[in-house]
């Protein structure tokens, strides 16, 4: 009952909070470099991040209390969305995810390792929780143009460079994805062949998160759905997909 | 459980059956499970896409597969795409308000973070749905470099390669950011968890995880065992951010630059219950790390 009421009173605010900072131009933040200013001059970080706060405070939460007194008790995110760390890729810009929207995993090159507790238990914690306690009816990967992590990928160690310690044995999950897009287009240059694994990439994420045991029973009882994205910034485009396993029909022989 | 092969993620697996054999599907309750591609759908104002000739290879697969499909599974398709419609039209009426309204309007803008990044923050938040660092700190495209995971963790360099260190190490050396923040939040339920474990690891992942924070649960219980348990939680979702603070200084290459004043640590606590922020910085010099675990502050904010 209390969560039908949330999602209702969710429903109808964030269509009117997104409609809302349409008009209100005093809620509108311009990049530093648009409003005439040098972009380093003068730039205090803590004076940033308060006036990011007094403004999310003044146009948000003091305009709408209702809805963030109900969010303040409790959660209901429909999504779990993994997105890379990137700074030009926020869903919460890019796909306009309010406060409440979005149980929201951020990491180098938005990946999802295969289950294994003991090495990856950071990300299987985000899994776990939002699957089995949230109980979120979607998650959403979403991959991106220009990423660091699989450019790292597909051109480290053939460049030559040093090892990083961390970065390198992180983008190793993504290794499958590599290797497929090189036997796929080994006819294409690396630049081309970027942009195929970043969706790869994505695809391989998705087919991961059903090693979690609590995701394939979601999945398999329809009461989770997996899909992959893709956002070029370059070109101003979003790609969306479905994952969709089907259950067969049994034959007894 | 075995994992499908990676050659089966662009091999349409409604092409041929003789192809699905060729896997190693998992099973469950008895039937084979199979992986399709439902729908494909793309928002873009230019059609330049169809160029790419790797992605046509994807999509052009679809309505094949779609059209011999749905004649004996129409119910199970008819479930999936109803439900998938209504989302995707909402996730592209967003994307097109986003590039109307943003990208579009600060084209010039847009395109040089093309070419590149340079943020100033990375932050670490925690993944709960009410604390994005987006929209509670205003982080526009391009400001803040981000980790988003369970109760806004930071473990030591000691426990070995983790997606948030791999983060780091891009952050710092590469990106060569100049500050990281890390933001707790209230009613956090990670921290939660950490409070009320009873084994030091249990079979979990969450359990696995947040047994990183466990000198803040420890100081926490140490400081507050008098208070209620809201209130121990409360304290111990400060304390992390601490002690994720004293962690990120394991990292030789952090502690060098924040010696050397070109890298800031900072900490923060966000309570979404009255809407207030409570900001610190590390004071690395006036700190005697050496000898404690505790660390001097400077610049102490609370906005509300």
């Amino acid at each position: 009952m209390a969560k039908q009421y949330t999602e209702e009173l969710i429903s109808g605010l964030k269509k009117h909070l997104s409609d809302k900072e349409e008009q209100d131009d005093s809620c509108q933040k311009l990049p530093l470099e648009l409003l005439g200013g040098e972009p380093n001059a003068c730039y205090d970080p803590v004076e940033s991040i308060k006036n990011g706060f007094i403004r999310f405070k003044t146009c948000k939460f003091d305009k709408y209390p209702e809805y963030f007194q109900e969010l303040a008790k409790d959660q209901h995110p429909k999504f779990l969305v993994f997105a890379c760390s990137d700074s030009r890729v926020s869903p919460s810009h890019v796909l306009d995810f309010q406060p409440g929207e979005a149980f929201m995993v951020r990491n180098i090159a938005n990946l999802v390792p295969h289950f294994d507790q003991l090495r990856y238990s950071g990300v299987g914690a985000t899994i776990e929780y939002a699957v089995s306690n949230l109980k979120v009816e979607n998650i959403l990967v979403i991959g991106h143009s220009r990423c660091g992590g699989i450019e790292r990928l597909m051109s480290f160690p053939e460049n030559g460079s040093a090892p990083y310690d961390f970065i390198d044995e992180w983008m190793k999950i993504a290794l499958p994805a590599k290797l497929k897009v090189k036997a796929e287009h080994n006819c294409l240059s690396l630049e081309e062949q970027i942009p195929l694994c970043e969706r790869e990439a994505v695809n391989l994420s998705l087919v991961n998160l059903l090693t979690y045991p609590y995701v394939q029973k979601a999945v398999a009882n329809k009461t989770l759905a997996l899909r992959g994205g893709y956002y070029d910034f370059v070109k101003g485009k979003f790609e969306l997909w479905q994952l969709s396993p089907e259950v067969t029909p049994v034959i007894i022989i | 459980m075995a994992i499908l092969a990676p050659t089966s993620l662009s091999k349409h697996p409604l092409s041929s059956s003789s192809t699905l054999s060729q896997l190693t599907t998992p099973t469950i309750f008895g039937s084979k499970l199979k992986l399709r591609e439902t729908e494909q759908t793309r928002f873009s104002l230019s059609t330049s896409f169809k160029s790419n000739p790797g992605f046509r290879l994807m999509a052009s697969k679809e309505p094949v597969g779609m059209t011999t499909k749905l004649g004996s599974d129409k119910i199970e398709t008819e479930v999936g795409v109803e439900n998938g419609c209504g989302l995707f039209d909402e996730m592209k009426h967003r994307f097109l308000s986003f590039k109307k309204q943003k990208f579009m309007e600060n084209l010039e803008h847009y395109q040089n973070l093309s070419n590149g990044q340079a943020p100033k923050f990375m932050v670490i938040a925690c993944a709960d749905s009410r604390v994005c660092p987006s929209n509670i700190l205003g982080f526009q495209p391009g400001e803040a470099f981000i980790v988003r995971n369970v109760a806004n963790m930071v473990p030591p360099c000691e426990s070995g390669p983790s997606e948030t260190n791999a983060a780091l190490e891009f952050a710092v050396n590469s990106l060569q950011v100049e500050n990281i923040l890390v933001i707790g939040h209230s009613r956090c339920g990670g921290i939660r968890a950490l409070m009320s474990m009873e084994a030091e690891a249990d079979s979990s992942f969450i359990q696995n995880w947040v047994v990183v924070g466990k000198n803040a649960r420890l100081n926490t219980k140490s400081a507050a065992h008098n208070l209620s348990f809201e209130h121990q939680c409360r304290h111990c979702e400060k304390e992390s951010v601490n002690c994720s603070l004293l962690n990120l200084l394991t990292y030789p290459w952090i502690e060098e630059k924040v010696k050397k004043g070109t890298l800031s640590l900072h900490g923060g606590y966000y309570d979404f219950i009255d809407c207030t922020l409570e900001k610190w910085t590390l004071d690395y010099e006036r700190s005697n790390l050496k000898e404690s675990d505790k660390f001097a502050v400077r610049n102490q904010s609370f906005w509300c």
